[in-house]
């Protein structure tokens, strides 16, 4: 399995932190009279030494780029051998994601819908659903609508999502952004952190079980890293061999740093993890350096914990949509016309999906009591009859007109 | 990777020296003399919830209560080729010796260790069912599984909902010892039902018996929701009887009438069925005339409301006992429910026996747990009221 970290703070000082706890500890010493190895149990390599030198940090993680801040490939070897047609729907597929959240964003600015996190910042992760097979299963937190994207959700798939109509898959039971699709292999999207990681642990084991030729992605970020649920799953997946790159290594496992904000370094950095967790069953953490320009969602305010110059910069300085568009336009791929005939293009689309999913009605109210269980249970079917008995008692406090068959099916 | 049969937190070991301490799981009295405990073959066979399943015409074998759990899931594992058995220690056998042997029919990839992590195993539990497998997971004890408690509650139970019914856990099952054992203390003496059963989307399973818990077991791993098995650790050797050797399930959601009368309805579930039946003896050799129901939950969630509520639509007295602590214990649920159903057939106050609003105590545990005298004493007041 893959794991994909997005550290989107990237702070020094930080990551100086954790690698001190992981790598803290003392060495006592006794005076070495042979080269005697060290033997104590799940001790990989070490000697004995008679120096005594408390350990703060690893070798500094070296980053993985394939083009500069400019969009200029800094080695041709490492250049993805990719088509036109493989990039610009690399690049389109930014594009749309970064005008879907725009207009969701003030959507849910106005009140239309409940709730919405945007992906600004970190669209470059796209890359990384690229360099997957369509039949690997993806674990993620809830920024990763650009993989969904990729993979053929359609723009009316999200909206009735967010728009919790009577077309959500969902069925209008959980908060915007909340996505699944069992035919795109993207499991639903829930709240709480890092329980998604554990889980990709045990699918994978599935997996390798059913002697499954595909691999686990599990999405997560930096935040959710500090969770238990992160170190038990990293935990399970090093003992049972399917980091944050220095907590990964603190774990015996394969880690690797990346410039999340360069598509092709998160494609070839993905390519080559799928290869590891797929052939030779080892888990891998894949370190995405970023920087969320968005604030967390639409409930957060971020200018509380960092400035809006700091936000600027990154957005102005390095942005992996422009970085790829250069990219692109070097290669002759694109160019100012294309750029501006796809956005006005797309945008439509998105207003067309927008207005459409906002006419629908909301899921009935059946859907309120179903999916408990496999079956309703008795105790629920008591309830739902008693709510059926309440709204005729009531029917002014419990309108349905919005809802799908207005009660009628209850 | 852990390496020791031993529980980490207490030496509980085994030993067949004949000068060795109490067993870990400790001793249940008057269980080996219960009338619900299956004595001979054709005791055992003569259940009408075994028709449909053509065990009646096979062979039954003497089992404990960690044997016929074994059975169950060495039939899952040669039955079900998805079917994976883990958690801390498993592969040697776990500190119950639940998974003995499976290591050595069904191999390493099948019945393995895990590092001590519950919210790791409950998690990675949850990843292989999602997957369509069956993931049975133990959790060393109840006591232990809160670290858990967030991938039980959030996730396995929400699994269904939340994805509209495209994804669901229903391969899932969480296997753990639970209850006292009259040496465990805080912590290996508690009985958690109560918080899961605050949980749309769970199932809770405690047996009583051997031949009991192999039903359950099979029909709680092969129902399609995601399951926690509670096993009395108490009962795990304390308890013999004759199990049908084949493959069959008891049914869940469904409550047992053990002993039918007229004037008391008493329930229960897991160990206390014992205590409970000898509080029944008790209080009907004291009280002339005296005659008890006896009902076995089995299921607690979802809990079979029709079979209590019609009892004690006859008796008008219920009594109902868990040795969990009394607030917002299963019992209030009962107890609600029956008020609800039942208000004008009551003849006394619904009386509630459970463990203090305490921690389990290591040396008060003969005060604090709903024993036999304190079972008896509130048949006595519902007769008296």
């Amino acid at each position: 399995m893959v794991f994909a970290c997005r550290n989107l703070w990237s702070r020094k000082t930080s990551l100086n932190i954790l690698n001190r706890k992981i790598t803290r500890f003392c060495q006592f010493t006794t005076k070495t009279i042979t080269e005697e190895k060290v033997k104590f149990p799940g001790v990989k390599e070490s000697y004995f030494t008679d120096k005594m030198q408390f350990i703060q940090s690893v070798n500094p993680i070296p980053t993985y780029r394939v083009m500069d801040r400019q969009g200029k490939v800094l080695d041709p070897a490492q250049e993805p051998q990719v088509s036109k047609e493989f990039a610009l729907k690399i690049y389109k597929d930014m594009i749309t994601l970064n005008i879907f959240d725009l207009i969701l964003y003030e959507a849910q600015r106005q009140g239309r819908i409940s709730f919405y996190m945007t992906n600004y910042g970190e669209e470059a992760y796209i890359g990384s659903a690229a360099g997957l097979d369509s039949q690997d299963v993806i674990f993620g937190q809830y920024r990763e609508a650009g993989v969904l994207l990729y993979r053929g959700f359609t723009l009316d798939e999200f909206m009735n999502q967010c728009y919790s109509n009577e077309k959500d898959s969902g069925k209008g039971r959980q908060m915007p952004v909340h996505y699944g699709s069992k035919k795109l292999n993207f499991q639903t999207i829930s709240s709480p952190l890092a329980t998604q990681i554990p889980q990709a642990s045990g699918a994978a084991y599935a997996l390798k079980r059913a002697g499954n030729k595909n691999c686990v992605m599990c999405y997560f970020g930096e935040g959710a890293a500090s969770e238990g649920d992160f170190h038990a799953a990293l935990n399970l997946a090093a003992t049972m061999r399917y980091g944050i790159a220095s907590r990964g290594i603190g774990y015996g496992i394969d880690s690797i740093r990346v410039d999340g904000n360069d598509v092709w370094a998160v494609y070839n950095v993905t390519k080559a993890a799928r290869q590891l967790a797929v052939e030779e069953n080892r888990p891998v953490l894949i370190e995405a350096m970023s920087y969320r320009i968005s604030h967390h969602s639409t409930s957060d305010d971020s200018s509380a914990y960092r400035s809006k110059e700091e936000v600027e910069n990154w957005m102005r300085f390095d942005n992996p949509i422009v970085r790829l568009r250069r990219w692109l336009e070097d290669k002759n791929w694109w160019n100012g016309q294309e750029e501006k005939s796809f956005r006005a293009f797309i945008r439509k689309e998105i207003l067309t999906s927008f207005s459409k999913a906002e006419k629908l009605q909301k899921p009935s109210i059946t859907d309120l009591f179903n999916d408990v269980y496999d079956r309703p249970t008795p105790n629920i079917i008591i309830q739902r009859e008693k709510l059926k008995k309440l709204i005729e008692k009531y029917p002014n406090n419990y309108p349905l007109k919005n809802f799908k068959n207005e009660g009628e099916d209850l | 990777m852990a390496t020791s049969v031993f529980d980490r937190r207490l030496n509980f070991s085994f030993s067949s020296s004949t000068q060795s301490p109490p067993p870990a799981e400790g001793f249940m009295p008057g269980v080996s003399e219960s009338r619900f405990i299956k004595n001979t073959s054709e005791d055992a066979l003569n259940n009408r919830e075994l028709l449909e399943f053509g065990v009646l015409d096979g062979e039954t074998k003497k089992m404990n209560l960690f044997q016929s759990i074994n059975d169950a899931m060495r039939i899952t594992l040669a039955t079900d080729e998805t079917a994976v058995i883990f958690g801390e220690d498993v592969a040697f056998g776990g500190v119950f010796r639940c998974t003995l042997g499976l290591t050595e029919i069904f191999g390493r990839d099948r019945v393995f260790n895990t590092p001590l992590t519950e919210q790791g195993i409950v998690g990675f539990a949850i990843g292989m069912a999602s997957m369509g497998h069956t993931a049975i997971a133990e959790i060393q004890f109840a006591d232990y599984i809160y670290p858990a408690f967030d991938q039980i509650v959030n996730e396995a139970a929400k699994y269904r909902y939340r994805s509209g019914g495209i994804f669901n856990v229903g391969g899932l099952l969480i296997r753990a010892p639970c209850s006292a054992v009259g040496h465990g203390g805080h912590y290996h003496s508690q009985s958690p039902e109560g918080y899961f059963a605050h949980t749309p989307g769970i199932k809770i399973v405690i047996p009583r018996s051997p031949l009991q818990a192999k039903g359950l077991l099979l029909a709680s791993i092969r129902d399609r929701n995601p399951i926690i098995f509670l096993e009395p650790k108490i009962l795990y050797r304390a308890a013999v009887e004759y199990v049908p050797m084949g493959d069959y399930e008891l049914p869940l959601g469904k409550a047992e009438i053990l002993k039918s009368g007229k004037d008391v309805t008493v329930v229960g579930y897991g160990s206390q069925i014992y205590v409970l039946e000898n509080a029944i003896r008790m209080a009907e050799k004291k009280i002339s005339g005296l005659s008890c129901e006896l009902i076995d939950l089995r299921t607690i969630l979802p809990w079979d409301v029709d079979t209590v509520v019609k009892s004690v639509n006859k008796t008008g007295r219920l009594v109902i006992a868990h040795e969990a602590p009394q607030t917002s214990g299963f019992a209030a649920e009962i107890a609600t429910t029956i008020t609800e159903n039942c208000f004008l057939r009551l003849e006394s106050p619904i009386q509630r026996v459970c463990g203090w609003d305490t921690p389990f105590p290591l040396v008060f545990e003969k005060f604090y747990v709903p024993d036999v005298i304190r079972c008896f004493d509130a048949i006595k007041e519902v007769i008296e009221f």
